[in-house]
């Protein structure tokens, strides 16, 4: 009993452990789900889920499915980059205790019943209890912000520090993730709202299909800027998160942070104002300009700070052009998220910036089942690529060293990245080949992608794998980072109460003057 | 070692990909009868229907025919020949717009009085004139022209016309005195009436697709394993319950009888609909996933578009 609640303690009271059950959430669901769809479909395993599991699969209602599926995966990711907030970012202990809670039963709560809505049949107490699952999330990011709040004084930054901060001290980053969490918060009270008119006048419908749909209403438009807005916040937290655990500071900070923090908010109402202006989208070009620029100095910061941290560790004291380009490459969980941000300008930006250029000559003289496939291609390469980026912390986080640590690194970099590629190339083959003579790249871009993303998987199931056989070891490595954990609590615990001795009784002080 | 079976397991599945794909211009299909008479018509009467993903019951107050198959490619090449001899047709190089682009194309054109103008954004203007109707430098055609006369090619004369744009489409039905159906004609002679469990029919033969219902990606018919997975075309009226060299197929007529009204070629519609310049079609083709196949979904293009998954039938 004792070892169970240890270990109860450690997957449900600490961030790698919360963390840990909200990954193996996503890894079940990729496996079950993933299932239902692409070659898994060819190969016969659709029909032997669907009939081992007892899902009711109708056809209208597949669409509708998809959307609640994607809401699922998308509160778990939330609800994971919420966990290394709560960790990285100075706050109460008590708040960090309320938000995780909230946020762990709202996370699983919406998991449980939107699948078990979708597929199995729509029982409304489960489309209920997937609402208040997505409420309570919301609450959390509620109290996050509140959090998060920037201008307490006790989170105010030394005159000398070199992180980013205004001439009050205001720390900057933080500023940058609590404008993150009011957008966020923001955009998903859009969704919301029109989510409340389903069934009232708003139809389950794929953003994809409505493309070109010359007159679209105002609650597509709000689900198509929703949609849009949400996955673009999902990537700008995990952006700062990195660049927290990378320790992000100096002049390439200060002109990242001020550009993170306008961006995101260009962005947010560029998004949002698309129910109501022709020219929303100028605006999100332009705050999109502002959050790219602001990833492009995280890269080069966290990319100079690799060479410089693994040659200083080498001693050499004047390194040729070779031995910093291998300085670079020593640890691909610390490379891959600056890489993957890179990688991302040539499979979702580039595709993004070329297809508005272009759309008139070229992608709307395709067929519409051409445009849409490149389209869909570019924001699943996205959540994809921001999938790779938490994994690569969350294995540091896990402590991988060694050969582990590379083999695990560069699997996910390169067949991730072979996976990613191969999508872009085959969303765009109608640049180089007719449909008649298209079989060759579609049978090369498909291996090639199954290859990259089942290696991927592997590769997060042996991650996976390991950490379940650890936690069945009486001193495993979930020990040691349940004890690590409570004792940095403690001491942060110590450190707070000190502050609010000093508080009250300065408090007292001031009351008996 | 470990290393080593990392490598072998890689070539292997290198390997496997390197298997030559079939080049479709060189192979040719067996002729198969499929015993469906492409020149049949099937009567839909009035009534109401669900029409689309929602089953918007949708009131259709006229009864109209419809085309039981797709036109063939022996038809098409008829009707060349009559328009040909009529003096509707020209043959040579024509200008076909792309967007801003405008490129010759040594094809089969006919006159077309143009499309209203709504200016309205990315609505590209289709003005009257000479519009190719088919082109005759493309391998994927399945037509030949001895300078004289259209045939179909033998093994592919019951096939569905491809390679055909919506102005050659719209050509041949007008050219008969037909029309192309509406997409809201086309879906209820697809799914016809009927409501179970709550829904309009999503195919046109029931609730659920396998591979021998109809010609999709990956829906391992003859044609396909000589193919590949993106198959070719089948003859029309192929899915009747027949069985071909050992190959069984479920009969996967519409309501109304009608054939191939999901998968082989997407099929042209005739609706013209204000801001924008595109036309639809429906019903999925031999490149495409099952999930396109059902009733309600849609492709969209310009008019001057063609390729070898996409054909028509025509309403009256």
């Amino acid at each position: 009993m004792k070892a169970l609640a240890k270990r109860f303690n450690y997957l449900f009271r600490s961030t790698r452990g919360l963390t840990l059950v909200a990954i193996a959430v996503i890894a079940l669901i990729t496996a079950i789900w993933g299932t239902l769809s692409g070659p898994m479909v060819e190969w016969g395993i659709r029909d032997i889920t669907v009939k081992v599991l007892g899902m009711k699969l109708v056809q209208a209602e597949r669409e509708g499915r998809i959307i609640m599926l994607y809401h699922t995966i998308a509160m778990t990711v939330i609800t994971i980059e919420v966990y290394f907030m709560t960790e990285m970012l100075p706050m109460k202990r008590y708040e960090q205790v309320v938000i995780n809670a909230t946020i762990t039963v709202g996370y699983l709560t919406a998991v449980i019943f939107g699948l078990l809505f979708a597929y199995w049949g729509h029982n409304f107490a489960f489309h209920g209890l997937f609402l208040l699952g997505q409420s309570l999330v919301f609450f959390a990011g509620i109290l996050l912000a509140a959090a998060l709040w920037p201008w307490k004084k006790e989170y105010r930054l030394e005159k000398d520090s070199p992180f980013t901060h205004t001439k009050k001290g205001v720390d900057l980053e933080r500023m940058a993730f609590f404008v993150m969490a009011v957008a966020t918060l923001l955009s998903a009270t859009f969704g919301a709202v029109t989510g409340s008119y389903w069934g009232n006048g708003h139809e389950t419908f794929l953003a994809e299909d409505l493309i070109r749909t010359p007159n679209k209403t105002v609650l597509q438009k709000a689900i198509i800027g929703h949609l849009h807005i949400m996955l673009t916040l999902i990537a700008v937290a995990i952006t700062l998160i990195v660049g927290r655990w990378m320790k992000f500071k100096g002049i390439l900070q200060k002109i990242a942070m001020p550009l993170m923090i306008s961006g995101t908010i260009i962005i947010t109402i560029g998004a949002l104002s698309v129910v109501w202006l022709e020219w929303a989208h100028i605006t999100i070009y332009f705050g999109s300009v502002f959050v790219m620029l602001a990833a492009l100095m995280y890269v080069i910061y966290s990319w100079d700070k690799l060479i410089k941290d693994r040659i200083a560790e080498l001693g050499i004291k004047n390194p040729n052009g070779w031995q910093k380009f291998k300085a670079l490459l020593h640890d691909p969980l610390k490379f891959g998220p600056g890489w993957q941000m890179v990688f991302m300008n040539f499979t979702v930006s580039g595709v993004g910036i070329f297809l508005a250029i272009k759309l008139e000559e070229i992608f709307r003289v395709w067929p519409h089942r051409e445009e849409r496939i490149t389209l869909t291609g570019h924001w699943h390469i996205l959540s994809g690529l921001i999938a790779t980026i938490i994994l690569f912390y969350f294995a540091d986080l896990s402590g991988l060293k060694g050969k582990v640590r590379k083999w695990f690194g560069w699997t996910v970099i390169i067949m991730s990245d072979l996976a990613f590629g191969s999508v872009t190339i085959f969303s765009m083959k109608r640049l180089f080949v007719t449909e008649a003579e298209q079989q060759t790249i579609v049978n090369w871009t498909m291996l090639l992608t199954d290859i990259g993303l089942a290696l991927v998987l592997v590769a997060l199931a042996l991650f996976m794998i390991w950490r379940l056989y650890d936690l069945f070891q009486e001193k495993g490595y979930w020990s040691h980072e349940l004890a690590t954990e409570r004792k940095l609590n403690a001491k942060a615990g110590i450190e707070e109460q000190k502050r609010e001795l000093e508080e009250l009784t300065a408090i007292l002080e001031e009351e008996s003057e | 070692m470990k290393r080593i079976f990392f490598i072998l397991v890689l070539i292997a599945l290198f390997a496997a990909a390197c298997t030559p794909a079939p080049d479709i211009g060189n192979l040719t299909p067996p002729y198969v009868d499929t015993g469906v008479d492409p020149e049949t018509w099937a009567t839909v009467p009035a009534g109401e229907f669900p029409y689309g993903q929602h089953d918007h019951m949708t009131m259709v107050d006229y009864d109209y025919e419809i085309m039981v198959t797709d036109v063939t490619n022996e038809q098409y090449a008829n009707f060349l020949n009559d328009a040909l001899a009529a003096g509707r047709i020209s043959i040579g190089a024509v200008e076909v717009e792309a967007g801003e682009n405008v490129r010759l194309v040594e094809g089969v054109a006919g006159y077309y009085p143009g499309d209203p103008f709504d200016g309205y954004d990315h609505e590209v203007e289709i003005k009257a004139g000479e519009k190719l109707y088919v082109p005759l430098d493309e391998g994927s055609l399945r037509l030949v022209f001895d300078g004289e006369a259209f045939s179909a090619m033998p093994e592919y004369a019951n096939h569905p016309m491809t390679m055909v744009t919506w102005f050659g489409a719209n050509a041949y039905c007008e050219f008969y005195g037909y029309r192309l159906p509406t997409e809201i004609e086309w879906e209820k002679a697809a799914r016809g009436t009927e409501i179970v469990n709550g829904h309009g029919l999503p195919f046109p033969w029931g609730e659920e697709i396998k591979g021998n219902n109809a010609n999709y990606y990956s829906s391992s018919d003859l044609f396909e394993k000589m193919y590949g997975k993106l198959g070719d075309t089948t003859p029309v009226g192929f899915y009747n319950g027949k069985t071909y060299e050992g190959y069984e197929t479920l009969d996967s007529a519409s309501p109304y009888g009608l054939y191939d009204m999901a998968g082989n070629v997407w099929q042209w519609t005739g609706d013209d609909y204000p801001d924008q310049h595109y036309r639809y079609m429906r019903g999925g083709s031999f490149y495409s996933y099952e999930v396109d196949l059902r009733v309600w979904k849609n492709n969209s293009a310009g008019p001057q578009f063609y390729s070898p998954s996409v054909g028509f039938r025509c309403a009256r």
